[in-house]
């Protein structure tokens, strides 16, 4: 019983760090920099998307023997749709203000390419119980990466995070971070960062291998 | 809102409102297609398509769920007809020009998931804009669309030319550009009321 617990658990942490929809797959784009101006409004879209995602893997990959591989793409986009209502009048039920604070982009959550993308590759080929560790992995992967979006660009353009005042006074509002230019900056600086640490530990690991080569000879 | 004159609704929706650089819709096509200022222009060409299509069918559900009174289909109808309209589009173009299929080829059915169409057909219903005035806000989305597309294909094949450091490379430079051309787009506002 050690190795699917294992498993499961890999499923879950790759989401979160190695393969980052965000920041490493570079999916689902449209909602991590449309509704990202607040930290308060990316960790809702996050966890709103996160559970679509769990959801539709779970239903996905339970039905996956009963659905014929021709019409496989349009019933998976059907599913998520159904779970995507849900949601949608969930938020609105609990929270009018943040429905309207992210407006039609909850009803977008359905052509996000993360979750189609989960379901055709992952879900339509494992069993339930890893499949819902993959969507809960990716997930919260997603509702991190958008957190990680959102609080930076409401600390610089808002001087605040989830509307606690950070500075003094004086401190000048980066308006720009807060309109949809500071999303595509913001990303494009995360992105920059990722890259970085990548290219150091590649570099690193070429030392290293350089050394030891030089040490055998 | 429903008063706008058509005019306004294309501005509206092709500069001030640009959907790709204002509401972030359609942003994986954006990022994806637009290394190449030919390939950026057909997609452009497809997408305005079936926007218009899709558009006029959405018009037609939103009508048919009012007098059922079921609102709470409406996000699935749109999205199979929407991509049952992309079938059907593909079919007859390689049926009626087996040339521009090929031309287009994974394209076309990459639109299912593009986030404009149905962003499209849900905000032209929250609007309650007329039928006229859905095909007139269509036009404008795909006009603003294929334009984005455009000027970053083009930024983005001198940029081929250019020496950039290494970790800028890729996405990363592509989302500063579209970030510039966001702030450029933005000396729109205020055009057309």
């Amino acid at each position: 019983m050690a190795s699917p617990t294992k498993t499961s658990t890999d499923e879950f942490i790759k989401g979160l760090w190695r393969e980052n929809p965000v920041f490493v797959q570079v999916l689902g784009m449209c909602p991590v920099l449309a509704v990202s101006n607040t930290a308060l409004n990316a960790l809702a879209m996050g966890l709103a998307t996160a559970f679509v995602l769990i959801m539709s893997n779970i239903v996905v990959s339970s039905l996956r023997n009963f659905i014929p591989k021709q019409v496989r793409i349009a019933t998976y986009i059907l599913i998520i749709a159904t779970f995507v209502t849900v949601v949608d009048y969930v938020i609105q039920a609990v929270s009018l203000d943040l429905y309207k604070a992210l407006g039609a982009f909850i009803s977008l959550i359905v052509v996000n390419c993360l979750i189609l993308g989960r379901a055709e590759a992952f879900a339509s080929k494992n069993t339930v119980g890893q499949s819902m560790m993959d969507g809960l992995g990716m997930g919260i992967g997603f509702a991190f990466a958008l957190f990680c979006l959102g609080a930076v660009r409401e600390i610089l353009g808002a001087g605040s995070l989830f509307d606690v005042q950070l500075f003094h006074d004086t401190f000048q509002d980066w308006v720009v971070m807060i309109l949809p230019s500071g999303g595509f900056f913001t990303l494009a600086g995360w992105l920059l960062l990722f890259n970085w640490l990548k290219q150091r530990k590649e570099r690193k690991a070429k030392t290293a291998a350089l050394a030891l080569g030089g040490e055998v000879a | 809102m429903p008063s706008e004159s058509l005019w306004t609704i294309f501005i509206n929706a092709s500069l001030v409102n640009n959907f790709v650089l204002a509401y972030f819709l359609g942003i994986c096509p954006f990022l994806g297609v637009s290394a190449k200022l030919e390939t950026a222009t057909r997609m452009g060409g497809a997408v305005t398509f079936v926007m218009l299509v899709s558009s006029i069918c959405a018009f037609g559900i939103q009508l048919l769920l009012v007098a059922i009174d079921a609102p709470y289909l409406k996000l699935i109808s749109f999205i199979a007809v929407i991509a049952s309209t992309v079938q059907l589009v593909e079919m007859i173009i390689k049926k009626v020009s087996p040339a521009l299929f090929r031309a287009l080829g994974i394209f076309l059915p990459l639109i299912t998931t593009n986030c404009a169409i149905l962003g499209l057909a849900l905000f032209q219903t929250n609007k309650g804009y007329s039928f006229v005035q859905c095909i007139v806000y269509a036009l404008g989305a795909g006009a603003g669309f294929t334009l984005a597309l455009v000027l970053m294909a083009g930024l983005r094949e001198k940029l081929e030319l250019a020496e950039v450091p290494d970790v800028t490379k890729g996405t990363a430079m592509a989302l500063m550009i579209a970030g510039l051309l966001s702030v450029t787009f933005m000396g729109f506002g205020g055009l057309g009321g």
